[in-house]
């Protein structure tokens, strides 16, 4: 069989470009389940809904740990002293500026709410440890102030705010 | 340069075989007519070590598999049950873990080998790329495996390490999150992982293929740096490279066995021992020793997304040594001032992996940020430079002469 080569764009070569695209189309479709699947399943979805916190027994200064989809959550009790700390701060000063009311929900100044992960790369930090008196991370040395913000160490930004609200003066819905 | 095989098969059946699937020739041609430097030092038989030891991963890995369940609720009794239950457990899961460590003991000196005797340069490049991809993949299928115990160093480094990708802009939460298959390392992890560190292993074997094809058609580099010339500069493969191998092959399982049966645990780390708590990070996380050099780089950069990169930088940046070192002359032999910065860059490699075990505080962390400095200064600095300004001694004409020289 011998080709003949043409300069012109023959219906043959739009049936090669066609099959071609279609394909190519097909093939990346495929790539959607395949990656897709990787994604949290139904169940780690359902199994991350919302919860209620009992604040009652925190006692004052305590900091506990409850857990909202597979992450630790921190609730600090701060003492007055320790509100202050976090209010007497030069804002534009820290790394990432966030002021302390932007961190706490109105009225309830003494609690605290964050994601318990070390912004940096991912560790729990020990709470009342560090120079600020809030948590030092052990694995890099991030170190964070009683509001929850870095203030020297390698992470980026502060202790994440979990999205909450307050159903009661003594209880809170984390999700 | 495949060896010109004289491959005939007296047997008829062979005959027959060889016909119509030419294997036996092949594997003559590449193993056995194969001409290899005669001027080849033990350093040479690491290539040799690595590919016994891939064998011995594999098989002593096809077999855990056998015993392990993935699963966060039974990961780590089935390893206990290993232990202690299956009959020679403990000695298949100690050459299996002990075998990553002699694995990269080997890869380490095999690398360095490579850098001293310049057999990463022209016609060489791709070879050595194909290294580079190798030793990337080792890292992974390493890091994979050590997340299977489901211990608390398993369980928080596969959290830090996962967590490198969220310092990408943007989309670093969508991706981690992606490849967790949750909201934070779980269940649907330690699966995926299990999975992946088994895929990976016969990866590497396939990349090993390309990479011996590469040095079968380049042809080896030896401790004179300079190619063959004559049939008088070269051996058979076999018997020659064979034994010298066979035999550095038995020196290596010794100490290989020393470890496994001496000081197993000696090169683990005791926390991987206590069960994963997702609650509690260990007080001093540090990955496994073959990984330190690059978590010290990590540490030493004070911003995340930085650190990161420089700690990708430092091991990408091996792929395009073969052009960053301009030098003609591939030996360190012939190369006095290439020779001490080699040791230099020996060193600054052995300290930042004591830095990257020390904890990541004062004068560690001043320390670790000299050495990166060095480190990336090796590549983009000094090793450019040294072939424009470096007076090397005069090569020998021929494999042959060198070796007379000698004597």
């Amino acid at each position: 069989m011998t080709t003949v080569p043409s300069a012109e764009h023959t219906r043959r070569d739009f049936l090669y470009i066609a099959t071609g695209s279609v394909a190519a189309v097909g093939a990346a479709a495929t790539l959607v389940p395949l990656i897709t699947q990787m994604n949290p399943d139904a169940s780690t979805i359902a199994a991350g809904a919302p919860i209620e916190v009992d604040l009652a027994p925190v006692a004052d200064g305590q900091i506990i740990k409850v857990f909202w989809r597979s992450k630790p959550i921190f609730i600090f009790h701060r003492t007055q002293k320790e509100i202050d700390e976090a209010k007497n701060v030069d804002v534009a000063t820290l790394p990432d500026p966030e002021s302390d009311a932007q961190r706490t929900k109105p009225g309830h100044e003494p609690w605290l709410v964050v994601i318990g992960i070390c912004t940096h790369l991912g560790c729990i930090p020990i709470a009342h440890e560090g120079e600020y008196h809030g948590w030092f991370c052990p694995c890099h040395g991030s170190q964070y102030d009683t509001a929850g913000r870095i203030r020297k160490g390698p992470a980026p930004k502060n202790l994440v705010l979990p999205p909450y609200q307050f159903v009661s003066d003594t209880r809170i819905r984390i999700g | 340069m495949s060896g010109h095989s004289t491959y005939q098969p007296q047997n008829a059946f062979l005959q027959w075989f060889e016909k119509r699937l030419p294997i036996g020739g092949l594997i003559h041609s590449s193993f056995v007519a194969y001409p290899t430097p005669k001027n080849l030092n033990y350093w040479w038989t690491f290539g040799g070590i690595l590919s016994f030891m891939l064998g011995v991963q594999i098989i002593t890995g096809i077999v855990l598999a056998m015993h392990y369940t993935p699963h966060v609720d039974l990961a780590f009794k089935s390893v206990e049950g290993i232990m202690r239950d299956v009959n020679y457990g403990w000695l298949l899961r100690y050459l299996h873990s002990n075998g990553a460590s002699m694995f990269f003991i080997a890869v380490y000196i095999h690398i360095f080998r490579g850098m001293y005797y310049g057999s990463y340069k022209e016609p060489r490049e791709v070879l050595w790329i194909l290294g580079v991809i190798i030793y990337l993949l080792m890292m992974a299928t390493g890091f994979l495996g050590y997340t299977l115990p489901w211990g608390q160093m398993s369980f928080w480094g596969a959290t830090v390490i996962t967590n490198f990708f969220s310092a990408i802009p943007g989309v670093g939460e969508a991706i981690v999150t992606w490849l967790w298959g949750g909201y934070a390392v779980g269940n649907p992890t330690l699966n995926r992982f299990y999975s992946l560190h088994y895929l990976l292993p016969f990866v590497i074997a396939g990349v090993v293929v390309l990479h011996v094809w590469a040095l079968h058609v380049a042809g080896q580099n030896n401790p004179a740096g300079i190619e063959p010339k004559s049939d008088k500069d070269t051996v058979p493969f076999t018997p020659y490279a064979t034994v010298k191998d066979g035999f550095f092959i038995a020196v290596f399982c010794i100490i290989f066995a020393w470890f496994v049966f001496y000081t197993p645990n000696f090169l683990g780390h005791a926390d991987n021992y206590i069960p994963a708590n997702p609650a509690v990070t260990p007080q001093h996380i540090v990955p496994e020793w073959y990984y330190l050099p690059f978590y010290a780089i990590l540490r030493a950069i004070p911003n995340k997304l930085l650190g990161v990169c420089a700690l990708f930088g430092s091991i990408l940046i091996l792929a395009f040594l073969p052009w960053l070192d301009t030098s003609k002359v591939r030996s360190a032999r012939y190369r006095p001032l290439f020779r001490q910065f080699f040791w230099l860059f020996f060193a600054v490699c052995i300290g930042l992996g004591y830095l990257g075990a020390m904890p990541a505080e004062g004068i560690y962390v001043t320390i670790a940020r000299v050495l990166t400095f060095y480190y990336f200064a090796h590549f983009i600095i000094v090793l450019p430079l040294l072939g424009i300004f470096e007076k090397t001694k005069p090569l020998p004409n021929s494999i042959s002469e060198s070796v007379l020289s000698k004597a």
